[in-house]
């Protein structure tokens, strides 16, 4: 059995489907990255792996057992922003991870606890090249450094699966290919399963193990929301024809082009 | 020459016009009340600088003849035991209702339209309710000034703690935090320097609500004391008490202003239009 598995998942909202039929499955240690037109429900996805939104229709198995339909610690997310907490340090913003986990009612640690929470916290800020800024507070960064952070945040409580929202949507081309490097030693140094949503195709292809493309196959002029988008590419990276490429890029530039 | 939007005073300049309108209300004051008194030595409308100093000095440093209090300061002490009772006990209420209101849908859905329907009673309309509920004591003073202003802190801080970015709270969900580890750890420090912003601004109702009370029913403070002397229109008292009162709202938002200031740096630089200026 596999990791996760999507077995026949609908989400419809009244007088609209988003997502129709989706059937795909997903080995621990995956890399998928996901592009598509906007709207075409890739955000919907995402929210429902992270748990915020529910599927109408289906199964989502994760691990074995029916995902929960709320957030929790099995699934880490990093958004394009506001992933980080404004009032706290560096530092305490990945320790607070451990302090949710092992202090439930006063969330704070205490001597030995929390220097060993510490110590894993600072190992981590290294890790994504913050550790010279873990006395500092969010609003001192630059955009990359927080998502630096976000990352790091995510990463201290292990979880399963690690969802990532167009992490590097809002930063500078240079610093993107910096984070590129970043997440995938992260990806192997942790071996994580990873879904991350992205505008950008060259990043796709470039980053993950598998690309999914979002897409509507039917379409009904007169009812626009009658059908809804599927995955319409499936590709292992690494092994694609130049021609491929031009046509998801064709399938999908014209809509998203329009919206932007 | 640069327009109008773009022309900044210089700093000595900036002091000076800042001073200005006030030299300007002293002297236009010093000129009337000169040509009154000239006119009439007794007159009481606007009595000169020298009266002032004369009667705060027996206001001040002479006991009382029949009390044997130094009244200037037994008056304020009393006032300001009730203005920072008053607030307090509306911070706190403000505080925890508002949290609780903003993070929980279970607690905003009743309580909410509630807290919005008694912010809209006009405090001073109750207050014989509450001199008869509570009798003329200190507690029907302190209880206006709750009423008064508590619900309108609760209403902002239900609303900041609805401001904070939904990503952070998902994020600390995917962290492993229950629903008590994010409003104490998540909301509650987020909301503490808007807190205190929040009662800076309810102070001056605070003041408002307390020189009423005290001006109804009261046997000292400074509201009473004021409406005492209308009375025998001693001006030479009641302009000094004004000028007192409005010094110590001063330095209670100057302090409160400090203490946001050192405890939340991080709130502060993040935005700049949030009070380090003001």
């Amino acid at each position: 059995m596999s990791y996760i598995e999507f077995n026949k998942v609908w989400k419809e909202y009244p007088g609209q489907v988003v997502l129709e039929r989706l059937n795909a499955k997903v080995d621990e240690g995956e890399f998928i990255t996901i592009v598509g037109a906007s709207g075409c429900g890739k955000t919907t996805f995402l929210n429902m792996l992270l748990g915020t939104e529910t599927h109408t229709r289906g199964k989502i198995m994760l691990a074995g057992s029916e995902i929960s339909q709320e957030p929790d610690d099995s699934r880490g997310i990093v958004f394009q922003r506001y992933s980080v907490f404004p009032h706290l340090s560096v530092l305490e913003n990945v320790i607070v991870a451990r302090e949710f986990q092992q202090s439930p009612l006063l969330t704070r640690l205490f001597g030995k606890a929390k220097q060993q929470a510490k110590q894993e916290a600072k190992e981590l800020l290294d890790a994504v090249g913050l550790a010279a800024s873990e006395d500092k507070y969010p609003h001192e960064l630059s955009g990359g450094m927080q998502q630096r952070l976000a990352l790091a945040q995510s990463l201290i409580n292990k979880p399963k699966v690690l969802l990532l929202d167009e992490p590097f949507g809002a930063l500078d081309p240079g610093i993107r290919s910096d984070m590129h490097a970043l997440v995938l030693s992260l990806w192997r140094k942790h071996k994580l399963t990873i879904f991350m949503i992205t505008h950008d195709l060259k990043e796709g292809f470039y980053l993950g193990t598998r690309l999914w493309v979002f897409d509507k196959v039917r379409h009904d002029p007169q009812a626009p929301g009658a059908y809804g988008a599927k995955i319409t590419y499936d590709i292992p990276t690494g092994q694609c024809e130049t021609d491929v490429l031009e046509k998801i890029q064709g399938s999908f530039t014209d809509t998203s082009t329009s919206t932007h | 020459m640069k327009k109008m939007i773009n022309q900044h005073p210089s700093r000595y300049a900036k002091v000076f016009l800042a001073m200005l309108p006030f030299l300007i209300v002293i002297g236009l004051y010093l000129v009337a009340s000169d040509a009154r008194l000239s006119e009439n030595p007794n007159d009481k409308l606007l009595p000169a600088f020298s009266s002032f100093v004369d009667s705060m000095e027996r206001m001040a440093f002479e006991p009382n003849k029949r009390s044997g209090d130094y009244l200037l300061w037994t008056d304020t002490l009393a006032s300001l035991q009730r203005l920072l009772m008053g607030v307090i006990i509306s911070a706190l209420i403000g505080l925890s209702f508002g949290l609780l209101n903003g993070a929980l849908p279970f607690a905003r859905a009743p309580l909410s339209p509630f807290v919005t329907a008694i912010s809209l009673i006009p405090p001073m309309a109750i207050l014989p309710i509450l001199f008869i509920v509570f009798g003329l004591g200190e507690l029907a003073k302190v209880a206006l000034i709750v009423i008064g202003i508590a619900p309108l802190l609760i209403r902002d801080m239900q609303q900041r703690v609805l401001e904070i970015p939904t990503e952070q709270i998902i994020k600390a969900q995917t962290l492993g935090a229950n629903s008590w580890q994010i409003m104490i750890r998540i909301m509650l420090p987020q909301i503490m320097p808007r807190l205190l912003a929040a009662v800076r601004l309810a102070l001056g109702s605070a003041w408002l609500f307390l020189i009423a009370a005290e001006a109804v029913a009261s046997t000292d403070g400074l509201g009473y004391r004021i409406f005492l002397v209308r009375r025998y229109m001693a001006m030479d008292v009641i302009l000094p008490y004004v000028l007192w009162i409005t010094f110590l709202a001063f330095c209670i938002d100057w302090t409160l202003r400090r203490i946001s200031l050192w405890a939340w740096p991080w709130f502060h630089s993040a935005q700049p239009d949030s009070g380090a200026s003001s």
